[in-house]
C-alpha cells in the first residue's frame, strides 16, 4: 500500500510537471502578445517594453519557467510593479488585475466544488438507481422508458438543455432565481437556489450515461453464476439483486464516477458560461482569452491536480471493494 | 480416472431399501424456454425418483437436458420466459407452480445445489465464512452473526478444510480449485438439506481431487442420509457414487434403471456409444476411441421420431418407425429398467456386444 502510494505520487508529479511545461510553452506559441492586454489604450512602443521588461516577458523562456516554479515551492521576491515577495506556494499576480493568483482560486474553486459536488451526487443516485431498475425490470415500459431517457440525455447539450431550464423555470414560471453564487456558509438556501439549475443539468445529462452503464452492468451481473448461487440459497430478492448482484455491478462504475467528478472538477467551463457563474472553468477560459499567464498556469495546473489525485484515489477504492485487486 | 469396469462388482451395490418413500419423485417433467429464435424444448417427459440415502446419476451430453432438470428441481428457473409442466414432488409436496417465496423457503433448507464452476458460483467480493453464514442465517432467522459463522467454521472443518477458523474470512479466489468446491459443499450443507442436487460438481477439477470430492460427498451422504441427484456427462463418476441412472438425450429418458442395469447390460444404442467413448484399462492402449458420430440435436428443432435417430448405425432396423414414432419408455423386462427403443429385444442382444466394442 506504502510503495503504491509512493510510487503514483512520484508518477503524479512526473504528469504535472509535464503539464506545467506543455502549458508555458503553448501560452508563448500563441500568436498574441500578453502585454497588448495590459495596456489596451494609448500604447506606445516603449511603454509596451517597460511593462514586458518588468514581468520578465523578455528572458529566455526556460528562466521565466524556472522563476514561475520556484515561486511555488520557495516562493520568490518579484519587482514592485509585481506586488514585492510572494511566499510559496506563489503562484503570481494576475497580469489583469494585479490580484493574487490565489486569491483568484480561493474565491472561484468553491463555486465550481458547490456546482460539481451536488451534482455529482444527483447524478449517481439517478443514473444509478434508473439503470438497476430498468436491468430488473428488463423489457418492461420502465425499461423502454430509462433507454429513452438514455439515449435523450446522450444526444443533449448543458447549453441547450440550461438554456431551456433558465427559460422554463427563471424567466416563464418564475420559480427559481437568476442563477448566482452564494457561499453555503453565509445563505444555504440562497446557495441552492443559485445553483439548482446548474446541478439539474449536469445530473441530466451524467445520469444518463450512468443509467446506461449500470444497466449494461447490472445485465451481465445478473447472468453471473454466484447469483444463480445466491438464489439457490434461498436469499429472497431484495438481497440477491440488492446486495450481491449491486456489490458487483458498482465496482466499475466507481471507477467511472471517480474520473467523472475529477475532471468535472477542474472546470465546468460550460455549465459555468451557460448560468453565468464565475467558477473554476470560466476563470480559466478567461485566463486563455485575456493572455493571462499566471492565472491560467494556477487554474491549468488545480485541474490537472483533481484528475491525478482521482485517479489514485480510483485506484484506492479499487482495492477496498474488489478484494482480488492488490495493490503494490 | 474410475472406470467402469475396473468398478468392484456393481451388482453388490445395496439395493433400495425397502419401504423408504422417495424424497424426489418427478413426473412428466416439461421444461421449455421461449428465446427470439423460438421454443427451446430442453425437458420433454422426464420421471425418476431419489429416496434419501441414494444417489441418481443423470448422465447425457451438453444440451440434454440434465442441467434444466436440476434447476427445475429448486425451482431456479425464471418464470417469466420458463414455462416448467408436470410434477415435482419435494418431500411430497408439488412445487411446479408454487410461489417464489415458498419456493424460496425449500432452497438452500430442503433443496441445495451444487454447481460446476466453484470460482464462478461463489461470490467474488465476500469472504467464504460470510457467505456460507448467509445461507445458514436464511433459513435461522433468529440465529445470531456468531452462531451463523460458527456453523461456517463447523462446515469447513467438516469438508476438509485445515484450519477453518482461519480459512473462513479468506476470499475464494485465495482458494484451490478443489478447495473451493468444497466451500461450495460446505454451503450447500449448512442447512442439512435432505436432498443434494450436484450439477457436474468435479467437471472442472482435476481427476484426483475430483476423486476426493467424490469421497468426500459419499460420506457426508452417508452421515447426513442425504438423497443426491447428480448431474454429469462422465459414466466414471456414475459408476463410482451412483446407484441408479438416467440416460438423456434430446430432452428426454431415454434409458434408466440401476447403475448395474445400465452400465452392465445397457439396453440403448446411446448408452452404448457413451460407453464405447469412455477408455478402459484393459482395453488394447492403442485401440481408437469410438465417438457418437454426429452432434447432439437443436432443442428447438428436434429430430422427428426418435431424437436420436440421425445419430443412431441402427435406426435402419426398425421399419423407418425411428424417423416417425417418439419411443416409448418401456420396461426391458428386468425389474425398473427402463428403455425407449424401436429396436426390438433380439435385435438390442445382437448388436450390443459389437456396439460397444471388445471392451465389455
Amino acid at each position: 500500500m506504502l510503495r503504491f502510494l509512493i510510487r503514483r505520487v512520484l508518477s503524479a508529479t512526473l504528469v504535472l510537471f509535464a503539464i506545467s511545461v506543455l502549458t508555458f510553452l503553448m501560452f508563448f506559441a500563441l500568436p498574441r502578445d500578453p502585454v497588448t492586454s495590459m495596456c489596451p489604450k494609448n500604447c506606445n512602443p516603449a511603454r509596451l517594453e517597460r511593462v514586458r521588461a518588468e514581468l520578465g516577458l523578455s528572458d529566455p523562456l526556460y528562466q521565466q519557467y524556472a522563476g514561475y516554479m520556484k515561486g511555488i515551492v520557495l516562493g520568490r521576491d518579484l519587482n514592485s510593479a509585481e506586488g514585492g515577495h510572494c511566499a510559496a506556494p506563489c503562484l503570481g499576480y494576475s497580469y489583469i488585475n494585479s490580484e493574487p493568483v490565489s486569491r483568484t482560486i480561493a474565491r472561484v474553486l468553491p463555486v465550481t466544488l458547490s456546482i460539481v459536488i451536488p451534482a455529482a451526487v444527483l447524478w449517481l443516485a439517478l443514473g444509478v438507481g434508473l439503470g438497476m431498475v430498468s436491468a430488473l425490470r428488463r423489457g418492461s415500459v420502465l425499461d423502454r422508458l430509462a433507454i429513452g431517457f438514455s439515449l435523450t440525455g446522450a444526444s443533449l447539450q448543458i447549453y441547450f438543455v440550461g438554456a431551456v431550464l433558465l427559460l422554463v423555470f427563471t424567466y416563464t414560471l418564475h420559480l427559481v432565481p437568476v442563477p448566482h453564487y452564494t457561499s453555503i456558509t453565509q445563505n444555504p438556501a440562497d446557495w441552492a437556489s443559485g445553483l439548482v439549475l446548474a446541478w439539474v443539468t449536469l445530473a441530466f445529462l451524467f445520469s444518463a450515461i450512468y443509467a446506461r452503464l449500470s444497466r449494461a452492468q447490472m445485465l451481465e451481473t445478473l447472468s453471473e453464476d454466484f447469483i444463480r448461487t445466491a438464489r439457490s440459497k434461498g436469499l429472497p430478492k431484495f438481497r440477491v439483486y440488492g446486495q450481491h448482484a449491486l456489490r458487483a455491478a458498482i465496482t466499475p462504475i466507481v471507477t467511472i464516477a471517480g474520473m467523472d467528478i475529477g475532471g468535472a472538477l477542474g472546470g465546468t467551463v460550460v455549465t459555468e458560461t451557460t448560468f453565468g457563474i464565475q467558477g473554476l472553468g470560466r476563470t480559466t477560459w478567461d485566463a486563455v482569452r485575456e493572455g493571462d499567464l499566471p492565472t491560467l498556469m494556477a487554474t491549468v495546473l488545480i485541474a490537472a491536480v483533481f484528475i491525478v489525485v482521482a485517479n489514485i484515489v480510483v485506484d484506492i477504492v479499487y482495492a477496498f471493494i474488489d478484494p482480488r485487486v492488490r495493490l503494490g | 480416472m474410475p472406470q467402469p469396469d475396473r468398478e468392484p462388482d456393481l451388482a453388490d451395490r445395496e439395493p433400495a431399501p425397502e419401504g423408504q418413500p422417495p424424497y424426489l419423485t418427478v413426473r412428466d417433467l416439461n421444461v421449455r424456454f421461449r428465446t427470439e429464435d423460438g421454443v427451446v424444448r430442453a425437458v420433454n417427459g422426464v420421471s425418476f425418483s431419489v429416496a434419501p440415502g441414494r444417489t441418481l446419476g443423470i448422465v447425457g451430453e451438453s444440451g440434454s437436458g440434465k442441467s434444466v432438470t436440476g434447476l427445475a428441481v429448486l425451482g431456479l428457473h425464471d418464470p417469466r420466459r420458463t414455462e416448467v409442466a408436470g410434477e415435482i414432488l419435494v418431500d411430497g409436496r408439488n412445487i411446479v407452480g408454487l410461489g417464489e417465496s415458498q419456493v424460496r423457503r425449500l432452497r438452500g433448507r430442503s433443496v441445495a445445489m451444487v454447481f460446476q464452476d466453484p470460482l464462478s458460483a461463489l461470490h467474488p467480493y465476500y469472504p467464504v465464512g460470510r457467505q456460507i453464514a448467509e445461507a445458514y442465517r436464511v433459513h435461522h432467522r433468529s440465529a445470531s452473526r456468531a452462531d451463523a459463522r460458527a456453523q461456517a467454521v463447523r462446515m469447513l472443518g467438516r469438508v476438509g478444510i485445515p484450519q477453518p477458523e482461519r480459512r473462513a474470512d479468506r476470499y475464494p479466489h485465495e482458494f484451490s480449485g478443489g478447495m473451493r468446491q468444497r466451500v461450495m459443499i460446505a454451503m450447500a450443507l449448512v442447512n442439512d438439506p435432505a436432498l443434494l442436487v450436484a450439477d457436474e460438481p468435479t467437471t472442472a477439477l482435476d481427476v484426483t481431487v475430483q476423486a476426493q470430492i467424490l469421497d468426500l460427498l459419499a460420506d457426508l451422504q452417508a452421515e447426513f442420509h442425504t438423497a443426491i441427484v447428480l448431474i454429469t456427462h462422465d459414466l466414471g463418476v456414475v459408476s463410482q457414487v451412483a446407484d441408479d441412472v438416467l440416460v438423456m438425450y434430446g430432452g428426454r429418458a431415454v434409458e434408466q434403471g440401476s447403475v448395474a442395469q445400465v452400465l452392465r447390460d445397457p439396453q440403448h444404442p446411446y448408452t452404448w456409444g457413451l460407453l464405447a467413448s469412455v477408455p478402459t484399462l484393459r482395453g488394447d492402449p492403442d485401440a481408437d476411441l469410438t465417438p457418437i458420430s454426429g452432434s447432439p440435436p437443436s432443442m428447438i428443432h428436434l429430430p422427428d421420431g426418435c431424437a436420436f435417430h440421425p445419430r443412431c448405425r441402427y435406426a435402419d432396423r426398425t421399419g423407418g418407425r425411428s424417423a416417425t414414432e417418439v419411443p416409448p419408455l418401456l420396461p426391458t423386462g428386468e425389474p425398473g429398467h427402463l428403455v425407449a427403443c424401436h429396436l426390438s429385444t433380439v435385435d438390442r442382444e445382437a448388436l450390443r456386444g459389437t456396439a460397444i466394442g471388445a471392451q465389455v
